[in-house]
């Protein structure tokens, strides 16, 4: 065993470079237990909830569903299904607003709820080593898990990858401020989530997993002590209360001194890392066959009235959720209300109510304006370097933002833009309250562009070549044809010459002169014509 | 109902450019409340003139460039730029040179530039530079320790000095300069330079009054005001330590080693440490952070780099003080020194 190895058995916590410590405010959310919503009238799921391509529809409007029955099919490429929320009626099926930073359409299926609430027959496991690791993965894909704890990452696709595995980490740190939906979860639920865990180390064949909560969580922390001395593969790590010390890369560095390569994944350095809430839906997955349908939203913020977490089925708008926990829109013209989904440090802001909660939804953020201040006017750069000081990917912010500004986008490069985390430290805390963020998003977002145009303009290159180089090679086989069939007629002609026949050659030279004698007499009878027409 | 579109993050911390600026000017008050004490309230007077000069110059430029003029007085980085001229230059200086650096350090190296964080060079520097090599006379005129002087200047006469040349005794500052012995005073470091230059040996060139226990009169405590009002600063996290820490050590190094093999032709140590401009330059003109190197790696490179001119121009060059020269020419190796000092980038190889 290395020394490294060693390190990491022996439960050292390294440290990342940066990070903040934003006001937590999560006891706001996090005192009561987690309240189930009561159910909605009507519910929009968007056919897109998880990274990759989507699946192919199974309902048509009209259609009567079931609580758990899939709205759309498991496809290729980890193309994951969606689930009806509850029981009811497809009342429409087409583009919709969805929960994306642009308020983008997607195609969304409406189910208009019969009130029942009338479950879909799910088969429990009672004993899930019985099965193989391709069924089990197929389980989790059937249920639609996806990473809960933020990009939606299919689940199977991350358990798939047959390479050597160190550890799997279980990410329940929760570094974002306000939110408490993990560390809810985590003291509510601590056997589902460990049962989830043994489950995917079972699936990774993987022999250990580091359990990471941060250190502002005891009585999450309390909650697992108390189970672990039974599962000696699992073991709990805590984590110094820091943001972003729950980003996956940061939170591989923190328990075991690696890193990331550049542009790669975990697995690159034998780890995979799942969310709290992911462990908890595996578990719910292949013990209870019982799809992804509902997650933890805390709904928080110094205008909701009855901050908590919930229970919400995936669907539920968010005007619905926060009806229940009594936010009254004011009518204001000036519009300076914030409604963020997410936190306060990643989140983002929604133009309206009418988008659904979806699988990677974890906090609905309502703050007044005394308690988030909006953004001041942005100032020039001083290149205090604060930015800096706080990147916890070791990036030069301040130099990314000038470049940025500027559209140099080799600079960038090589400035590592493409590490940024975009985990908000350097706006945080920059003197001039430049979006520095929002910069880096644009500029990435334009590299990203110019790639795509490149790759495209390339392919039409391709095409367009090919065409004119098979134009050319049509053209010469043409000529080819035309020289061999004029050979062989030369030769044909020879041959028959040779033979004592008739030379074609001959009638067409005879064909010519009788053609020219002929030319020659109308000639002369034209000119006899002319002369005798003068003497007259 | 629609709401209000934002990007994340929602949250700042709210430490403004402004109360950075403030901080930094703030922490210069023992420096000079100590100037005060030794080299009597011609200081004020200079920070009067170099505030009303950079208020008017910035107004004025910020004006002409089309931008909002308040902008440009809200983010306080000008007062912070004529305070340190202020506290640079000889607090008896007739009134042209402060309203003459000033202006130039405001309208030419900032605003030509671009305005606030576009410039190149250290504007109170570079102000200095051009009145050091324009004016040597006057900008070498500093005052002497109250102590040692003949002559206490009052209020009125410091007035009367700065503006018209003379006080109401009509002495003019060449002759309140006077010691004892008849002879004028100049400074520590000058006096020293130009001993060590005229064969005479450290000890001997070290016996005059000018010097008293530590590194001459006054000027040891100005230069520890300016280092307590700097860690306050370290304290605040407005700076980081890696300059002042860097150009201390630039400085020092050298001259240690260089004073162990030349005890008796070198300016010691303490005296490099203590004397002149070392400590405002280590602490508040160097961390200048849009002039300075970007990660701390650079920071600490470019530190070195200012100590170590520091060094070389008072030991080899032509001035007595360095700290604006070193300041300029660390300066122009800025962009070099980010090239070869980025820090290596999470993922990237480096180790954890």
């Amino acid at each position: 065993m290395s020394a490294a190895t060693k390190a990491i058995e022996a439960g050292h916590i390294w440290t990342f470079p940066g990070g903040i410590h934003p006001p937590e405010r999560k006891d706001r959310s996090n005192t009561t237990p987690i309240e189930v919503l009561p159910l909605a009238k009507q519910f929009i799921v968007p056919i897109k909830q998880h990274s990759g391509p989507v699946g192919d529809l199974m309902v048509t409007v009209g259609d009567t569903v079931k609580a758990g029955q899939p709205l759309t099919q498991v496809g290729i490429n980890n193309a994951l299904p969606v689930h009806a929320p509850t029981s009811g009626t497809v009342s429409a099926i087409g583009p919709g607003r969805i929960a994306h930073p642009s308020g983008l359409t997607d195609t969304v299926i409406t189910i208009d709820a019969d009130g029942n609430d009338e479950f879909y027959s799910f088969a429990p496991l009672a004993d899930y080593t019985s099965l193989s690791r391709a069924e089990l993965l197929d389980r989790i894909r059937q249920a639609g898990v996806a990473g809960l704890g933020g990009a939606g990452f299919p689940t199977a696709q991350k358990l798939a990858l047959q390479r050597p595995l160190d550890y799997l980490i279980i990410n329940g740190v929760e570094c974002e401020p306000y939110i408490s939906a993990d560390d809810r979860l985590m003291r509510e639920h601590a056997q589902t989530i460990i049962d989830g865990t043994e489950i995917l180390l079972h699936i990774a064949g993987c022999e250990k997993a580091l359990i990471a909560i941060e250190a502002n969580k005891p009585e999450a922390i309390a909650a697992f002590e108390a189970l672990l001395p039974n599962y000696p593969q699992l073991a709990l790590r805590v984590v110094p209360t820091k943001y972003p010390s729950g980003g996956e890369k940061q939170l591989i560095q923190l328990l075991t001194g690696r890193q990331v390569p550049s542009r790669g994944l975990p697995i690159d350095v034998g780890l995979v890392m799942q969310n709290v809430g992911t462990a908890y839906a595996v578990a719910q997955a292949i013990l209870n066959g019982k799809p992804l349908i509902e997650r933890v939203v805390t709904v928080t913020g110094d205008n909701i009235a009855k901050p908590g977490n919930y229970w919400v089925r995936i669907g539920t708008t968010v005007a619905e959720l926060l009806n229940h926990c009594g936010f009254e829109p004011v009518a204001d013209s000036k519009q300076e209300q914030r409604v963020i989904m997410g936190g306060p440090m990643m989140g983002f802001t929604l133009p309206d109510l009418d988008v659904p909660v979806v699988k990677i939804t974890n906090c609905i953020l309502v703050p007044s304006n005394q308690e988030l201040a909006p953004a001041a006017e942005e100032m020039n750069c001083i290149r205090c370097g604060a930015c800096a000081d706080v990147c916890p990917a070791q990036l030069l912010p301040q130099q990314m933002q000038w470049l940025a500004k500027a559209k140099d986008y080799d600079g960038l490069e090589q400035q590592n833009l493409f590490d940024c985390i975009e985990c908000g430290a350097c706006a945080y805390v920059c003197p001039s309250e430049i979006p520095l963020v929002h910069y880096y998003r644009k500029a990435k977002a334009e590299i990203r562009n110019i790639a795509r145009e490149k790759a495209k303009a390339e392919v039409a290159r391709e095409r367009f070549e090919a065409r004119q180089e098979r134009l050319e090679r049509e053209k010469q086989e043409r000529l080819e044809r035309h020289r061999k069939a004029a050979e062989a007629r030369k030769k044909a002609q020879a041959e028959a010459v040779a033979q004592g026949g008739d030379n074609p050659q001959d009638a067409v030279q005879a064909a010519i002169a009788r053609a020219k004698a002929r030319k020659a007499a109308q000639a002369a009878a034209a000119a006899k014509q002319n002369q005798e027409g003068d003497d007259e | 109902m629609t709401f209000k579109i934002a990007a994340s993050p929602h949250t700042h911390q709210r430490r403004t450019t402004q109360q950075v600026m403030r901080w930094v000017y703030l922490a210069l008050i023992p420096g000079v409340l100590a100037q005060t004490y030794f080299f009597g309230f011609g200081v004020y007077i200079q920070l009067a003139l170099a505030l009303l000069t950079a208020w008017v110059a910035e107004g004025l430029c910020m004006r002409m460039r089309g931008r909002p003029i308040g902008h440009a007085w809200q983010d306080h980085t000008a007062i912070v730029t004529a305070v340190l001229l202020a506290v640079s230059i000889p607090a008896l200086a007739p009134w042209w040179i402060i309203v003459m650096g000033t202006a130039f350090a405001i309208v030419v190296v900032k605003h030509v530039y671009g305005g606030v964080g576009q410039n190149l060079f250290n504007p109170a520097m570079a102000g200095y530079v051009l009145l050091l090599v324009s004016f040597p006379v006057q900008m070498t005129s500093w005052p002497i320790p109250a102590e040692l002087a003949q002559i206490q200047v009052s209020i009125t006469d410091t007035l009367n000095l700065i503006f018209t040349g003379f006080t109401s005794a009509g002495y003019n500052l060449e002759q309140l300069r006077m010691g004892i012995d008849g002879m004028t005073m100049a400074t520590p470091l000058d006096s020293l330079r130009n001993d060590l230059n005229h064969q005479l040996t450290l000890t001997e060139a070290l016996t005059k009054p000018v010097f008293g226990d530590i590194a001459g009169i006054g000027w040891a405590w100005v230069n520890l005001a300016f280092l307590a009002g700097g860690l306050v600063l370290i304290k605040q996290k407005i700076i980081s330590w890696h300059i002042p820490g860097g150009m201390l050590v630039g400085l020092l190094v050298p001259a240690a080693i260089y004073w162990l093999f030349n005890p008796d032709q070198a300016i010691t140590p303490m005296l490099h440490l203590l004397s002149g401009a070392t400590m405002l330059g280590a602490f508040f003109i160097a961390t200048d952070p849009v002039t300075a190197a970007t990660s701390n790696k650079g920071r600490w490179v470019f530190g070195l780099l200012v100590g170590f001119i520091v060094f070389a121009i008072r030991t080899w060059g032509g001035y007595p003080d360095a700290v604006a020269f070193a300041v300029l020419l660390a300066n122009m190796c800025v962009p070099v020194i980010d090239r070869y000092t980025q820090p290596i980038a999470y993922g990237h190889g480096g180790r954890s």
